[in-house]
């Protein structure tokens, strides 16, 4: 597929002698953002850390823009394009939440993502620049996170449980800027518990259902039914 | 009068513990190694001063401008291609490896300069004092030991709060997998932080040469009173390594002054007692 920007084929993931991925194969497009859902253990984050190299036993293929990145290290994938707002944020407490954001621009990417851009995005940010990344409440630091990713200008966008430990309210602000965070041509794939959501946001899914591939397309091609026995393996 | 001669004698001394502890502080508090092989290290850098001092004529002052590169260098040498290969969650195989490079630098210093104690000359400096009052003179030599000290703390909070290796330094600390995806090479990151830390070793290793004899197996007893300057400021804090450093030194003077054998023995028992009130250290964490 010539405008694919990831290609995983056959992956197989493994912690120690315990495999968690079994065989994944999928393209995504440029462009598309791809919702991964599943229960928990089903293996959701272990894929999105294959693909940006921080999980060390792995085998099969992964592809990025044509270069294969199997056995690229996490220090050079932000270098790729790939960044990762990790699930639970995990911002780093003794730096400030600009000292994060600024970090995360270390790797300099053409694109329009800079600080100035992110204080427009999220305005409070700037408000709040030089106060420790943890004195903020659980959203902003949702918010912190995705600057510091978006501050690389990656071409995919991995974004691990979003609304992990976030008020209902804050969940719904947080996706409806979706738009403008993954927009200019930027793919992304969404970890996601809440599937409703997950599949409104996106236009293409897949259903791990421990470490394999259940089901997968675009979300209004199946009914509920079909997805939530997907998902839960019935 | 005499004891406020001593508590100042106490704090000039404290200069030269900080400086033995600064390195250790600044190595824990970016990757968590506890390096037993530190007090060898200064012990090999006043040696490597002394082969410098030897082959060139240079003042073992002067001698620093070619001792610390050096130093640096294989700092970074041993972190890029010994350390770094043991770090991980298991604790024990940095001390294991540490504590086997102390051996192996005792014995290679051992095998290069014999077991015969060494001294660095630098003639009058050593005994040059002032006197600021009516009997309390500073020595101008532990005065320099106290300056290059504050100097050396100041120069690595500054490093670590206001620069892009100090941002790196602390992101690593925090959080070793997210730093690594933030495009930070957590094996370069350390290995610059030991060479740091070296640069600093090499400092101190010159002012111990300069200001008594030392031979080839006093590295662990500079690493007791580094440990203890480390742990009474607080793990990971650099200011409080100095604050440390300077009680480790004031409880010497004392205890020496009350008795000349309880010298030492001074410093441990308020390493104790600071210990058992407060386990984390009197100002435990890094704050800007």
């Amino acid at each position: 597929m010539s405008d694919a920007i990831l290609t995983i084929e056959n992956l197989n993931g493994f912690y120690g002698d315990a495999q968690v991925l079994h065989g994944l194969s999928f393209t995504l497009r440029k462009g598309e953002t791809l919702a991964l859902i599943g229960a928990n253990g089903a293996g959701k984050s272990t894929l999105l850390k294959a693909i940006c190299g921080a999980l060390s036993r792995k085998t099969g293929r992964i592809t990025f823009k044509g270069h294969d990145i199997q056995t690229t290290a996490d220090f050079e994938i932000l270098a790729k394009g790939i960044a990762l707002v990790p699930e639970g944020r995990r911002l780093f407490p003794s730096l400030s939440v600009e000292e994060n954001l600024i970090l995360g621009g270390q790797v300099k990417r053409p694109g329009p993502w800079n600080l100035n851009a992110i204080h427009t995005l999220f305005p409070i940010l700037k408000e709040k620049r030089h106060a420790p990344s943890t004195s903020l409440s659980g959203g902003q630091q949702q918010m912190v996170a995705i600057g510091r990713a978006l501050m690389s200008n990656p071409e995919l966008l991995l974004l691990d449980e979003l609304s992990l430990g976030l008020a209902p309210i804050v969940i719904k602000d947080i996706y409806a800027m979706l738009p403008q965070i993954v927009g200019n041509g930027m793919s992304a794939i969404l970890v996601e518990q809440d599937v409703t959501r997950a599949l409104a946001s996106t236009n293409q899914f897949l259903c791990l259902q421990e470490g394999r591939i259940s089901l997968g397309g675009e979300p209004k091609a199946y009914t509920r039914e079909q997805i939530t026995s997907a998902y839960f393996g019935m | 009068m005499a004891w406020l001669n001593i508590i100042i004698q106490g704090v000039l001394v404290g200069g030269l513990y900080a400086l033995f502890a600064a390195g250790l502080s600044l190595i824990f508090g970016v990757m968590r190694l506890v390096n037993i092989a530190h007090g060898d290290l200064i012990v090999a850098a006043a040696f490597l001063a002394f082969a410098v001092v030897k082959a060139t004529g240079l003042h073992p002052l002067t001698s620093l401008i070619l001792v610390i590169p050096m130093a640096m260098m294989f700092g970074y040498a041993i972190q890029h291609f010994i350390l770094n290969r043991t770090l991980g969650k298991d604790i024990l195989p940095p001390l294991l490896v540490t504590f086997g490079m102390s051996v192996m630098i005792q014995n290679s210093l051992l095998e290069a300069f014999t077991v015969d104690s060494r001294k660095l000359q630098v003639g009058t400096l050593e005994t040059a004092s002032f006197p600021l009052l009516p009997g309390i003179d500073i020595g101008y030599l532990p005065l320099l030991q106290l300056i290059v000290a504050i100097a050396v703390i100041w120069g690595l909070q500054y490093m670590f709060y206001n620069t892009a290796l100090g941002r790196a330094f602390r992101a690593t600390s925090d959080d070793s997998e997210v730093a690594g995806l933030m495009g930070l090479d957590r094996r370069k990151v350390y290995a610059r932080a030991m060479a740091l830390c070296l640069g600093v070793v090499a400092l101190a290793g010159v002012f111990l040469g300069i200001r008594a004899n030392f031979d080839p197996f006093m590295g662990p007893g500079r690493l007791i009173f580094g440990f203890e300057a480390v742990i009474i400021g607080g793990l990971g804090n650099l200011w409080g390594t100095l604050i440390g450093g300077i009680i480790l030194g004031v409880a010497q003077g004392i205890g020496a002054q009350l008795n000349p054998g309880w010298q030492v023995l001074a410093g441990h028992l308020v390493f104790l007692l600071i210990l058992a009130v407060r386990p984390t250290g009197l100002f435990p964490r890094m704050n800007g």
